[in-house]
């Protein structure tokens, strides 16, 4: 059976997330097809046209898709499901969002966030914060799964020559409207894509005091992270969050300042390949996780690693 | 206007849960149970909603075993009006529990179900989504800011990318974010009241609804270990050991 691929992209790029799906759908095995649903998207129907292994993009144009709003994607999505084996988004806000949607309309359970295929009806995905994995078997005629980005590597992005079909958009529910975005403006990495992460939590004590951690991102070009408790403190916004509620992300290196380490910020980055941590309490269980500990006070200590580094 | 507010009982947030040897599932004999958080906050919306006037009743609905009660009861206390459950000891999934909100939807007509975005137990973040499909409904997941005016709502969502706010048609599904408010306690004359308020038990069966898994789970198993680190005494020592030991940098 085929699988189909729902990319996220923002009408103009592919996300990175739908390369990591892309790479969960190789897992699974069979023909893959991507849908890039938008408005003047053709930028990314030929972006996902360019990745290896995918066998045809369905491009769906029209004013109803630009937001990405979750009744009308899908809407769209449980047109063309009939035709496949597999239905697959990344497990990102944008797949969370549409994807159950998908799946009620078509009757059928959903698997969310897997971080590992066994077969093509069997996955695993992570439950209680990370703190338990479990394997399991969908029995639907479809099945609808969204995909946690860092259980899969990401298909490369070019060599691929798939055809670009243009299919018919699904009738306007008029159910709801985008009335704004504030997006975050930042020249660093994506969190969810950068090879290092350098990220604060309460101790950091407040938002002015997250500018410390600047030269220190700078130095490594790291993505800048917070643990929830930053978060809820106000110190820096919402997305920056990683955690259980928030990103989930897998840097080759993780540097955790005055994080103490709660069960659900441990779930969004315990998967790190190397972990510091950076804190003044001996006894905080973030160091029963990092690779590399320093007990002392961050207000010394990251001026002094920015040094280091050179 | 009517608020239904769905609430699951799950494990405290602050338990940490074990795997069962047997590999089967996590252990739940003896482990304190609490509503799941974001419900809590769903709660504390509803009743923002009342007190300033928009809501005109919130009816709390839970969807399990006879436990479940015991949240109920604490969405009582919290200041719902009343209360229902569908009591099954069958394991219900998303899907299911969506289909038994809609049966409840169906007889209570509300025009705003609020509810939490994912369960802190099975972490699916469906259900909402689901119901809101089921019933043809506009959605409005992950809210951290809600703005009933006119015939519709104005949601700010928090998204991956930052803030993100849309207008939706009521009747509609809300799932609440952590940010959307900070819950209230509970108060000992409250929990009194509570008890005074109306329980409505209700069967799957009666509701006509099929809750068969769909999912099958076939083993649940401790994730891997990390192995434990070395504290290092400066800074200098870290950045050698990540050039030279790690190789990270």
């Amino acid at each position: 059976m085929t699988i189909l691929v729902v990319a996220e992209h923002d009408n103009a790029a592919l996300k990175p997330s739908t390369l990591n799906t892309l790479g969960a759908a190789k897992q699974i095995g069979g023909d893959v097809h991507v849908l890039v649903a938008g408005q003047r998207c053709e930028a990314v129907a030929q972006a996902a046209a360019a990745v290896p292994g995918v066998g045809k993009v369905l491009l769906a144009d029209a004013a109803q898709y630009k937001d990405q709003l979750a009744e009308n994607l899908a809407a769209l999505v449980v047109g063309l499901a009939k035709d496949y084996g597999h239905v697959l988004a990344p497990a990102t806000t944008f797949g969370k969002n549409f994807m159950p949607r998908v799946a009620a309309a078509l009757d059928v359970g959903q698997v969310s966030d897997i971080s590992a295929v066994k077969s093509p009806d069997t996955f695993v995905r992570p439950i209680y914060a990370g703190n338990a994995l479990a394997t399991v078997q969908s029995k639907d005629p479809i099945k609808v799964v969204t995909v946690r980005s860092t259980g899969f590597e990401a298909v490369p992005a070019t060599g691929g020559t798939a055809t670009i079909a243009t299919i018919a958009a699904a009738a306007d529910t008029g159910l709801s409207t985008l009335v704004g975005r504030e997006l975050t403006k930042s020249e660093r990495p994506e969190l969810t894509a950068a090879r290092v992460i350098v990220s604060g939590g309460r101790g950091m004590g407040s938002g002015e005091n997250f500018k410390l951690l600047e030269p220190l991102a700078d130095k490594l070009n790291a993505a800048m992270g917070a643990s929830r408790a930053a978060v809820d403190a106000g110190f820096v916004p919402n997305d920056w969050q990683v955690g259980q509620t928030g990103k989930i992300v897998a840097p080759e290196l993780y540097i955790a300042v005055g994080i103490s380490g709660a069960i659900q910020h441990l779930a969004g980055m315990k998967d790190s390949r190397v972990i510091v941590a950076i804190n003044k309490d001996e006894e905080a269980p973030i160091f029963q996780v990092a690779d590399y500990g320093i007990v002392g006070d961050l207000f010394k200590v990251v001026p002094e690693l920015v040094r280091s580094l050179g | 206007m009517k608020l239904l507010v769905p609430v699951k009982r799950v494990v405290d947030a602050n338990v940490k849960v074990r795997v069962k040897s047997d590999g089967t599932g996590v252990e739940l004999a003896n482990v304190k149970m609490a509503m799941n958080p974001f419900d809590e906050i769903a709660v504390e919306e509803a009743m923002r909603l009342k007190e300033a006037g928009i809501a005109t009743e919130v009816v709390a609905v839970s969807c399990g075993p006879q436990a479940c009660q015991e949240t109920l009861r604490t969405a009582l206390a919290l200041g719902a009006d009343r209360a229902i459950l569908v009591e099954t000891d069958a394991e219900l999934q998303p899907l299911a529990v969506a289909k038994l909100l809609k049966a409840i939807a169906a007889k209570e007509s509300p025009q705003l179900v609020v509810m939490g975005k994912q369960a802190i137990d099975d972490d699916n973040n469906q259900t909402g989504q689901m119901l809101a499909a089921l019933l043809g409904w506009p959605q409005a997941t992950f809210a951290s800011k809600v703005k009933i005016e006119g015939g519709g709502a104005q949601v700010t969502r928090e998204v991956d990318g930052g803030l993100e706010t849309v207008s939706i048609r009521l009747p509609a599904v809300i799932t609440t974010d952590l940010r959307l408010n900070e819950p209230r306690y509970v108060t000992l004359p409250n929990i009194m009241k509570a008890k005074k308020k109306p329980l409505e038990t209700l069967k799957p069966e009666a509701l006509g609804v099929d809750v068969a898994p769909r999912l099958a789970t076939l083993r649940v198993e401790e994730p891997p270990k990390r192995k434990s680190g070395v504290k290092v005494p400066d800074a200098k020592t870290l950045v050698e050991k990540l050039k030279n030991e790690a190789k990270v940098i």
